[in-house]
């Protein structure tokens, strides 16, 4: 769609087979996403989704499961990448899934990337459903949304420690017997 | 059969969108999802703060709803949700995609069917693989029973609330009809994992279709059976009509989507409108109340059924006739090869082999993925790096998002009224939590 260059911190802009994926800078993610609702028409925000790439790309870490040992379960088996994947600016992607519902219904994708510890503007103000999808984004993966109303925990008790969908966060399991780690 | 499904209100190409049930927003301005209680009321000792659920049997699983109370009127609500999380996007991530088909159906475990189906069309798509014809007929066919099965459930446990246990026996007993029907087509009654990555997992089996005309026969006369309880019964009108309404507006501003959307007045139904399988082949109404209230979304979720039932029917001509066909792609890379040559061919013991143990790989790539399931648009966002697991899953919970309307719907209501309102969301937990 023309007109992406026109938003508020544009950076790039990518086709996909089902929507664009717009890139804006972090900073001026509200104005963006300002801009989208009352010049472009996006009405509703459907889902808001982050995205840890924490060795994106890296030798043995696809398939990574985070066992004590750090090793790669399905090790020796071929579990490398045939082609390295493109490099991402930053650690964290937040995506905005958006739906111009009142016109015509095009669907895009706009896209902010932040590193750790990096405060992202809450876009709460601009569509309400955001809430808990921020609230579900600080909890599970650790991104705080600046002046965001109600900004707790969602999912997880108040009490938890740690963000359970960041690729460095240990999920436990069972060591196994027999395997070449012992 | 016409006198049964009733005349679709608006057959009009979107964007329709209903007047505005009242003026305004009703959505609270400080936090939209929780309903603060006016500052009047806090310093008076008559507000009760009760907290319903989360094991509370009307509350639908484990949903919990923290209600200022009063006297009779609610005045503040804040749900609490979180007690069914099982990180399954975080499992996901560790598993192999041919094995990851079986959680999205335990995500949302009413409409089980139509989760499983998004993952899999996400998965398909990142592949650029294309599906037979028969095994998408004959999935439109499964997501709908499982429509109508979700809405059954809906429709029997919420009328339950309210007092009508009778209707409840009516629904599970076509429900049972349904799940039967499962057991028939993939051995299980819920959680199938029928559909697979390239098509289904196994063809239809004989005496499947037979079976299931004998039900569509019959749906329509159950639909009669449950407006004979219903629609003239003044209890459940008193209970239902006019009961926490949600505008055009509200709705879309709060990202709802499905029955609830439809029961404002907005025309908008992803089958119709982003058609994905069969559905642009289907001829179907798309049943639109403009009241936003409770009764409306109950309507809406009544004509749905027999919009699915006549879907089912056309699904089932289709496939009667396609007997012998392909139900699975052939790309042996991807899926796997049929099981009587593994005795035979040394390539597919080798390919079946690796499928199981390694996986098989998913281009690099992000897809959202949607499809219209029985609360909503449920979504499946999908990140590959390239490797045998998926780098990361999310799912669009139409649950979740229903959710955060509980506050907005429960401006000026009794208490009595907040298990109506809550029922008629028809929240998953499981799909809330995820």
């Amino acid at each position: 769609m023309s007109g992406w260059a026109r938003v508020p911190g544009y950076v790039s802009h990518r086709d996909g087979p089902e929507m664009p994926t717009v890139t804006v800078e972090t900073e001026l993610i509200r104005e963006a996403c300002e801009h989208a609702r009352d010049q472009l028409g996006f009405d509703m925000c459907v889902d808001v989704v982050a995205t840890d790439y924490l060795g994106w790309g890296g030798e043995g870490v696809s398939g990574y499961i985070g066992t004590s040992t750090g090793r790669d379960l399905m090790h020796p088996m071929t579990q490398g990448l045939q082609v390295l994947p493109e490099l991402k600016p930053k650690r964290f992607s937040v995506s905005y899934h958006l739906l111009a519902l009142r016109q015509g219904a095009p669907r895009a994708r706009l896209q902010c990337w932040a590193d750790e510890g990096e405060h992202v503007a809450s876009v709460v103000s601009v569509w309400p459903t955001c809430d808990w999808h921020e609230r579900e984004v600080y909890d599970l993966m650790g991104i705080v949304f600046d002046s965001h109303p109600n900004l707790e925990r969602l999912l997880l008790p108040e009490d938890w420690e740690g963000h359970p969908l960041r690729k460095d966060y240990p999920i436990g399991g069972e060591p196994v017997r027999f395997s070449d780690a012992e | 059969m016409s006198a049964t499904v009733p005349p679709p209100t608006t057959r009009r190409r979107w964007p329709v969108v209903a007047d505005d049930q009242y003026d305004g927003s009703r959505i609270p301005s400080r936090i939209p999802t929780v309903l603060e209680m006016p500052p009047e009321l806090r310093d008076t000792e008559d507000v009760l703060q009760v907290n319903f659920g989360p094991n509370h049997p009307s509350t639908h699983g484990v949903l919990r709803l923290i209600v200022d109370l009063h006297g009779e009127e609610v005045v503040g609500v804040s749900a609490v949700v979180g007690y069914l999380h099982t990180g399954f996007e975080k499992s996901m991530e560790t598993k192999t995609y041919w094995k990851d088909v079986t959680f999205p159906e335990r995500i949302d475990y009413v409409g089980y069917q139509n989760n499983e189906l998004v993952f899999v069309l996400a998965v398909e798509q990142l592949l650029e693989l294309e599906t037979p014809t028969k095994a998408k007929w004959m999935r439109m066919l499964l997501c709908e029973l499982n429509r109508i099965h979700s809405h059954l459930v809906f429709l029997g446990t919420s009328a339950l609330e309210l007092g009508a246990i009778s209707m409840f026996w009516y629904c599970f007993r076509e429900r049972e009809t349904i799940l039967d029907l499962f057991e028939l087509v993939t051995g299980q009654r819920m959680h199938t994992r029928y559909f697979q990555i390239g098509g289904l997992a196994e063809d239809i089996p004989p005496g499947f279709f037979p079976e299931c005309r004998k039900f569509v026969e019959w749906m329509p006369h159950a639909l009669d059976d449950y407006k004979g309880i219903l629609d003239r019964n003044e209890i459940w009108l008193e209970r239902t009509k006019g009961i926490g309404i949600l505008s055009a507006r509200d709705a879309i501003a709060l990202g709802q989507t499905g029955p609830i959307l439809r029961a404002s007045g907005v025309d908008w139904d992803l089958r119709r409108d982003q058609p994905y399988l069969h559905y642009d082949q289907v001829d179907f109404g798309v049943p639109v109340y403009p009241e936003g209230d409770v009764y409306a979304r109950y309507r809406v979720r009544l004509d749905e059924m027999a919009e699915s039932t006549n879907i089912v029917r056309q699904c089932l001509d289709k496939l009667e006739r396609m007997e012998g066909m392909p139900w699975i792609a052939d790309d042996r890379k991807v899926v796997l090869p049929p099981r009587e040559e593994l005795h035979t061919s040394m390539e597919s013991l080798i390919h079946h082999f690796k499928i199981v143990t390694e996986g098989f790989r998913v281009p690099e790539g992000e897809i959202y993925v949607a499809v219209e399931s029985p609360r909503g648009e449920s979504g499946c966002y999908l990140v590959s790096d390239g490797g045998p697991k998926p780098w990361r899953v999310h799912f669009r919970a139409p649950s979740f998002v229903a959710l955060e309307a509980t506050a907005t719907c429960l401006e000026n209501t009794l208490i009595a009224d907040l298990i109506a309102v809550v029922g008629s969301l028809d929240a998953v937990m499981g799909d809330t939590d995820r």
